[in-house]
């Protein structure tokens, strides 16, 4: 194995990032993170539903036929889904309103289906249960990341407690509405990659046209 | 009929799947270089969502909403819980058959979008289409022009995305952000001019 566990966990989080790096799973990322709490319990449960689901793709790898793998990764992911979604109705139940269909729709996040395929097919279950848990954590990362300076700056608040006090009840922040709105995320997001990738060079994009100075004129 | 003309507006423009429920960014972001295929995926899009949400539409109708399975003799079964399942699984199928349909009587269409095809299952647009029909609780009519709609909104959205892109290319852009970062930042901007369509009322 040419990566101790350690690595395993801590790769994802900044080095190997899913959502910066690896493009995926971006569509819940963005949609959920207005509030920190909202963003929190996403982050909780697709960790979950990717070191669960690995681990039993994981497990079941060697007896799954090639040509039928698409459609059994999608069940054993959808039933994990199932699990977390019934479990949020009934313990959460506002939470899950809130999150309305991106709960279902962490069947389709890449993330989940991404790691079953490129590393719970290939590698054995603990392996691949800490590799769930660590790119789970890296999205998680990232969306607390964006839910924090949503929150902070497009409400006052965080986890719902105010910090700073608004305008409207005698404080004196004004708050920035734009971040609570979809847009925002998009900018956040872009802006953390760019920090990301000017901390890290080695992950900065190839050019596909460079500008040439021309000299001798 | 005016309704339904409305429902059409909002799905397309307003409530747009890709800019602001960010539905399908995967794909939106990692297809979005050339205006070609991007038209094809949109194409496709739009095809698989107008069928596959009033498809599911009758499965919830029919099959899993609390008494629907009186026609059978359950009258007390819910099987609501079955419903993720089932819409991914009738996605899965569709989209097969679809392909096998296309690939027999349609070659030419099936080689534009036969790539494509497989990368639909798994596009969060399709599935969160069916979740807000369920969510929303149209009818079979509604749930037909809101898949039509909303997978064209896709469609526009994505097609805007690679023509930015295609000339976006061609500009100096700082090194950390060339790119995903740059994408994600145009996205944005896109997104905050879709925003100016949320007074339309029809």
């Amino acid at each position: 194995m040419a990566q101790t566990r350690r690595e395993m966990l801590i790769d994802p989080l900044v080095d190997n990032n899913p959502i910066t790096l690896q493009v995926l799973g971006i569509c819940s990322a963005l949609a959920v993170t207005s509030s920190l709490q909202v963003a929190f319990v996403m982050a909780l449960a697709v960790t979950f539903v990717t070191a669960f689901s690995s681990m039993f793709i994981s497990m079941l790898r060697n007896h799954i036929p090639g040509s039928i793998r698409i459609i059994v990764q999608m069940v054993v992911i959808a039933s994990l889904v199932i699990v977390v979604d019934q479990f949020l109705k009934a313990y959460a139940f506002q939470i899950s309103k809130t999150l309305s269909v991106f709960v279902g729709l962490i069947i389709t996040n890449c993330i989940v289906m991404g790691r079953a395929e490129a590393f719970a097919m290939k590698n054995t279950p603990v392996a691949s249960f800490i590799d769930g848990i660590g790119n789970g954590l890296g999205y998680g990362l990232i969306l607390m990341l964006v839910g924090v300076i949503r929150e902070l700056f497009g409400s006052g608040s965080l986890f719902g407690i105010t910090i700073f006090e608004t305008v409207n009840n005698g404080g004196w922040y004004v708050p920035n509405g734009l971040l609570l709105l979809p847009p925002s995320a998009f900018f956040i997001i872009g802006l953390i990659i760019w920090g990301f990738r000017s901390w890290k060079p080695a992950q900065v994009e190839e050019r596909e046209y460079k500008i040439q100075t021309v000299e001798g004129h | 009929m005016e309704g339904l003309l409305s429902l059409a507006v909002k799905a397309i423009f307003v409530e747009n799947l890709a800019l602001s429920f960010f539905l399908g960014m995967c794909t939106f972001i990692a297809v979005s270089k050339k205006i070609q295929t991007a038209i094809g995926l949109g194409v496709s899009v739009m095809v698989v969502q107008a069928i596959t949400v009033p498809a599911n539409n009758l499965i919830l109708t029919y099959l899993l909403a609390p008494g629907a399975l009186s026609w059978a003799g359950f009258p007390d079964v819910d099987l609501t819980f079955l419903g993720l399942i089932s819409y991914i699984g009738v996605i899965a199928a569709l989209v097969q058959i679809l392909e096998m349909v296309l690939d027999k009587y349609f070659p030419p269409l099936y080689n534009a979008l036969g790539v494509f095809l497989p990368l639909i299952t798994v596009n969060c647009a399709i599935l969160g289409g069916s979740l807000f029909m369920v969510e929303r609780d149209y009818n079979f009519a509604e749930a037909t022009t809101y898949g039509l709609s909303s997978g064209f909104g896709w469609a526009l959205a994505i097609t805007a995305m690679a023509g930015v892109r295609e000339k976006l290319k061609y500009s100096d852009i700082p090194d950390g952000l060339q790119g995903l970062g740059i994408t994600f930042i145009t996205a944005g901007l896109m997104a905050m001019a879709f925003m100016s369509f949320s007074g339309v009322k029809l």
